[in-house]
């Protein structure tokens, strides 16, 4: 049996506005196993976000059970939460939130700053190899304003990997990009998730993007609705390969 | 994170915005630079007050006569007019006292200096010859008199060098030649070293020295003296001596003790203790002043750090995302703010004390910078950095990761 990497059980969350309380998740449970590429899906509305917040470990249930890797996260002080979002948690986010004005080594080197098992020594060559592995190897040197968004996502997802953490949580990861960057996104992830055997974690509301995953989890109104494997799953690749050549979009003109 | 990390990444982030960066340093800088030279010119003041009096005899103890009666319809006479300090109290202080070493008594009268053709006027001062010591005053040339020439009232003197200046020009050797005084000759028999003039802008060269009995007898016909000039010891105990000098003199001119005395004993420490208080209070309102445009500059760096937090929240909501506990993102903040203070305060340093040199050359005001004004000031500023730096710095470790991360 596969290891464990998310154990969710009747995971409730509720917020107080004024005098109302907002129940945002009502029950969910589920488990995503090592190696797993699930997307969560849902409208606005949904509990989405909620359930991303606490996956995250930025937010924690009012009730119920949530085990990262088999820590139980209810337990945990805000610095535990920190540390174990920086060990074990790698965020992709819609925006990118690359820094400004900061080179691409120096964004993928950030999580390692927080991480005080890795010397001073060994940051710059880890930051270099996650680059090399989401194929930026030649743009380490540029700032976030001289890549494409493309790029820039890539750079998040190196960000995301220099940990090597357990599981990689994207937040509508393509969401700002157009179809052929957001396959070329997607066909990453799928590499990143076959071949190195990383779990990822997708929250979206495209059901386009969740052809891609071996999984699919839809929530509606704070519960879980829909639970499959995708027997079929799209190689996003394939898909790219596919894509109509336009002039338009040639590739995106380099900024050196 | 360790130190170096922390600084580094400070030192990036300021780079980023070099002007703002710039313009927060700017009010630390003139703030510390402002401290520093005040503070310079305030002790450099002082300091000139001290070495002008002690040019004056720093032991130094004048005693001078003093009205103890009113006269009918209240008024006192004054010291000039007063009879009551005669040469055998002089005696008495020097034989009785243990913490006074020399003792001179003293008359002076101003005349006509001339020396043939050349005439001068100044003021011819008879002293014994311990006043040169109590004065801490040197010869350049010649002689000083002898206890004889006051037994015998000989007429010698020493002359001060505006009096040479005026009536030996061309380089003439004053030394045995004979001046006279009123019409009295005197034999030169000595010159005394430049003092310069005290703090009160007399010109204390303009004088001339002769032995007191010849001034008394031969001049001004008088048998009382006008002052005693006395040495303690030690500058320390200056107010020992003159107690001992009051306790001699009430006793000697037989005053009850429902009497006041007769006299006014000053010492020059007491002086010396007056004047530097004054240029103390000088010294305690410039630096207020200047520590005013400091706590100024401080909160420059608090409004910046406050702009600086609310721009980056999105960067902050990203760092605690992947891992920043509230004391990484506290410590980024502090280690700016300190950063903008130390850099600032060590410009502020170099120009203060450029800035003291250069009041010194143009304006020609002594100035003096010491260690502990520069140690003061830069303390306080690291001081201001973390004092003002921390609050915002707090208020950026406090944040909501989620709501950080959606600001926009």
């Amino acid at each position: 049996m596969a290891n464990k990497i998310l154990d969710i059980n009747d995971l409730k969350r509720e917020f107080k506005m004024g005098s109302e309380t907002v129940r945002a998740l009502k029950g969910v449970s589920f488990t995503v196993d090592a190696g797993e590429f699930v997307t969560i899906m849902g409208s606005s509305g949904s509990g989405k976000t909620t359930m991303l917040n606490i996956l995250g470990c930025l937010d924690q249930p009012t009730e119920g059970k949530y085990l990262l890797d088999g820590v139980d996260v209810k337990t945990l002080s805000r610095n535990e939460l920190a540390k174990l979002r920086n060990r074990k948690i790698g965020f992709v986010f819609q925006s990118y939130n690359l820094l400004a004005r900061t080179s691409a080594l120096e964004n993928v080197e950030l999580p390692l700053l927080y991480n005080a098992d890795v010397p001073t020594k060994e940051r710059k060559e880890k930051a270099m190899h996650a680059l090399e592995a989401v194929g930026l190897a030649e743009r380490m040197n540029h700032l976030p304003n001289q890549l494409s968004g493309g790029q820039q996502q890539r750079v998040a997802i190196a960000r995301a990997l220099v940990n090597e953490p357990v599981m990689i949580l994207a937040d509508e990861a393509t969401g700002n990009l157009d179809t052929k960057t957001s396959y070329e996104i997607m066909a990453l992830l799928q590499e990143l998730n076959k071949e190195k055997g990383k779990t990822i974690v997708f929250v979206t509301h495209e059901p386009d993007i969740a052809v891609f995953s071996s999984r699919t989890v839809t929530l509606k109104d704070g519960r879980v609705i829909k639970d499959y494997k995708n027997e079929n799953v799209k190689s996003a690749k394939d898909t790219l390969a596919a894509l109509p050549v336009e002039k338009d979009d040639e590739p995106k003109k380099e900024t050196a | 994170m360790n130190v170096f990390n922390l600084l580094h990444l400070a030192w990036k982030a300021l780079l980023r915005n070099k002007i703002r960066t710039a313009l927060t340093m700017l009010g630390i800088i003139i703030g510390v630079g402002a401290v520093i030279t005040m503070v310079s010119i305030g002790e450099g003041s002082k300091q000139s007050i001290r070495n002008q009096l002690s040019s004056m005899g720093s032991n130094m103890i004048t005693i001078r006569p003093s009205s103890n009666v009113t006269v009918g319809g209240g008024a006192r006479i004054g010291s000039s007019g007063l009879r009551t300090l005669l040469v055998k109290d002089a005696i008495a202080i020097q034989d009785q006292a243990i913490f006074i070493t020399n003792v001179s008594p003293a008359v002076s009268t101003n005349g006509q200096a001339i020396n043939a053709s050349l005439n001068w006027p100044t003021s011819l001062q008879g002293v014994s010859p311990a006043y040169l010591d109590i004065r801490e005053w040197k010869l350049v040339a010649g002689i000083t008199f002898t206890n004889d020439d006051v037994a015998s009232a000989s007429k010698v003197c020493l002359l001060g060098q505006t009096v040479i200046n005026n009536i030996f020009t061309n380089g003439e050797d004053p030394i045995g030649k004979t001046i006279r005084f009123n019409k009295i000759p005197f034999k030169v028999i000595g010159v005394l070293d430049k003092k310069g003039e005290n703090t009160f802008g007399q010109d204390q060269d303009d004088i001339i020295l002769a032995p007191y009995t010849t001034v008394q007898k031969r001049i001004m016909a008088i048998t009382w003296i006008q002052n005693i000039y006395a040495a303690a010891i030690d500058e320390k105990s200056s107010d020992t001596a003159s107690k001992e000098v009051i306790e001699i003199l009430r006793t000697n001119h037989k005053l009850k003790y429902t009497e006041d005395n007769d006299f006014t004993v000053r010492t020059q420490a007491e002086l010396i203790n007056t004047m530097s208080s004054t240029s103390s209070l000088l010294t305690v309102l410039l630096t207020a002043i200047a520590a005013i445009s400091l706590l100024v500059g401080g909160i420059g760096i608090m409004n910046i750090m406050y702009v600086s937090v609310t721009e980056r929240t999105k960067e902050i909501g990203l760092r605690m995302a992947i891992g920043a506990r509230g004391i990484d993102i506290l410590l980024q903040f502090l280690t700016e703010a300190i950063l903008i203070s130390i850099t600032g305060g060590l410009i502020g340093v170099a120009l203060g004390i450029a800035a003291a040199k250069l009041v010194t050359v143009f304006l020609l005001w002594p100035t003096l910078v010491t260690q502990s004004s520069v140690i003061l000031s830069f303390v306080v500023c690291a001081v201001t950095g973390v004092f003002f730096g921390y609050y915002p710095a707090q208020k950026a470790s406090r944040l909501d990761p989620i709501e950080a991360l959606r600001y926009e």
